[in-house]
């Protein structure tokens, strides 16, 4: 097969569509007013973003366009909803739910929140990624004033069970607030805030192909929650600063895009699958991280035995295939994965971990030259490694 | 992130593989960790290092650290080799990332690692690996 370009790192960024740049060129150009002028520039502006907002509260199913609040990233939405609700609900507690397998937008968020003196505990959750609505009640306590579950993880696309959590907390104590992190989620997962039952939900753009630098938070009507920027009265006096007109455009094109597109993501499991019992059958000694069923469509995490995952990541980029691992040698904090930890992978296998995440831009001409380079890869790292020579050593004879 | 050098010693290690019968073998590091790196030596009557081969778990600063390492002993005399310092092995290789030194110090305590074990074949009393358990995580406390 000829050598071609394969981006699988979609769990990372995305590429921007055209559609979407095509939607914001506008406000790069003429319309450059601040939607706070009163003349034609600003009321264009302002219009925009109106538009924006009422399509972005309809396309997530919220009751008004004025509970959608932009933000300039989904860590910034993550820290809001979590440092803004835990503040302004403090006089009723000071205790949160959230599990182990958190972004760290979310864990550093609440880390902070400690060592104010907020109480935070973190669920377990089973070898698939999964946490049970169960485990989210009986944790919590009279003074619990906010969960928070994410929608899907972003390393091994566990999706979790938000509506019945949202349910079974508000069954126990309808006050207090649950909050998912929809990040990952966004565009590959039906997603009606309504229906969920939830209090505050995060997105952000570049996940689903607008450039980075845009996000969202949905905050159902009546949440108490703290400003995040005192200003000018921008976002209802909550998120000070004048917008950013040209992403929250793009922002409310791609997620148009992604929403009605959805059948689309049939044909992106489709090549997942693919993907996993391919690699699964061809390459021995490889495993699957995270659930086979329950799981973000574009979403593949693999562990080989014997090798490490940044070399792999490596000789994968010198091959056009651009992936992602969570080995420790590739972070600076030599720390592997706290998600693949919590669901129970060695961390010598943590180490040896490969995520493809793949998306609508992927072909199956990308699903096959991956098929065809990987197994050509892990061997070549396996015949290098003592782990691999000690294994042939002791089962070969 | 890593410099051309590296990316070269990476992308063609030079001496990856086993020497059969191999005069001294050394191997630090540990998966948890993420590194281990195994150094066989082919040492002549004269306490020359004649052939040399490495196998390296690992990032590829490991992998590039390892073959770089080996270049630096290759026809060395034993003494010769273990001045081998992670500091040559960084300069070597034009430079690693902050995060990557603890590679450099594991290639340099490989070779002696191997050369501990000659010293042990021959019965040669030493004190070679006297700051090394040949545990990563210690070393990249210290260093």
């Amino acid at each position: 097969m000829e050598e071609r370009f394969v981006y699988a790192d979609n769990a990372a960024t995305t590429s921007t569509s055209p559609e979407v740049l095509e939607a914001m060129m506008p406000y790069f150009k003429d319309g450059y007013g601040n939607p706070s002028s009163l003349h034609k520039k600003g009321r264009e502006a302002k219009a925009a973003i109106t538009e924006a907002r009422e399509k972005i509260a309809s396309l997530l199913g919220a009751a008004k366009p004025n509970e959608i609040y932009f933000t300039a990233s989904g860590s910034e939405a993550d820290n809001w909803a979590i440092k803004g609700a835990a503040h302004a609900n403090q006089n009723r507690g000071k205790h949160i739910i959230s599990t182990k397998i958190e972004h760290h937008a979310v864990l550093h968020s609440l880390e902070a929140l400690e060592k104010e003196g907020f109480e935070v505990t973190y669920l377990d959750v089973d070898s698939d990624g999964l946490v049970t609505p169960e485990a989210v009640v009986n944790a919590m306590r009279d003074d619990t004033t906010l969960v928070e579950v994410m929608f899907a993880n972003n390393e091994v696309g566990t999706i979790e069970p938000i509506k019945e959590i949202a349910a079974a907390v508000k069954a126990k104590n309808p006050k207090t607030l649950v909050f998912t992190d929809a990040v990952q989620a966004v565009g590959n997962v039906p997603i009606n805030v309504a229906e969920l039952g939830v209090d505050m939900l995060s997105l952000s753009g570049h996940k689903i192909h607008t450039p980075k630098g845009i996000g969202a938070l949905y905050i159902k009507t009546g949440v108490r929650i703290l400003n995040l920027v005192d200003g000018g009265g921008q976002e209802r006096g909550k998120r000070g600063g004048t917008e950013n007109v040209a992403y929250i455009v793009g922002l409310a094109k791609a997620l148009e895009v992604a929403v009605n597109g959805m059948d689309e993501n049939k044909r992106v499991e489709k090549m997942r699958d693919r993907l996993i019992d391919g690699i699964l059958t061809s390459i021995p000694h490889s495993r699957l991280n995270g659930s086979r069923t329950t799981r973000l469509v574009g979403n593949v995490n693999i562990s080989f035995e014997f090798i490490e995952g940044e070399s792999l990541l490596l000789l994968l980029d010198m091959a056009g295939i651009c992936a992602s691992t969570g080995s420790a040698c590739s972070s600076t904090s030599l720390e592997p994965s706290h998600v693949l930890i919590s669901i129970g992978v060695p961390v010598e296998l943590a180490h040896g971990s490969l995520r493809l995440s793949i998306s609508r831009q992927n072909t199956d001409e990308d699903v096959d030259y991956i098929l065809e380079k990987l197994p050509g890869i892990v061997q070549r790292l396996r015949e290098m490694s003592p782990l691999y020579e000690e294994y042939l050593k002791n089962n070969v004879k | 992130m890593y410099s051309e050098k590296v990316m070269d010693h990476f992308a063609n290690p030079r001496n990856v593989g086993e020497i059969e019968n191999a005069d001294a073998v050394g191997e630090v590091g540990n998966a948890v960790c993420g590194d281990i790196m195994k150094m066989y030596l082919k040492i002549n009557d004269d306490n020359v290092i004649e052939d040399v081969k490495f196998k390296t778990f690992g990032c590829g600063a490991a992998i590039a650290t390892s073959s770089m390492a080996t270049e630096l002993i290759k026809g060395k005399t034993v003494d010769e080799a273990l001045k081998l310092t992670n500091k040559a092995v960084i300069e070597a290789l034009d430079g690693l990332p902050p995060q990557k030194i603890h590679c450099s110090v594991l290639a340099e305590e490989a070779v002696k690692a191997a050369i501990a074990n000659y010293y042990d074949k021959k019965g040669i009393k030493h004190d070679i690996m006297e700051n090394c358990d040949g545990h990563c995580a210690t070393c990249q406390k210290k260093h």
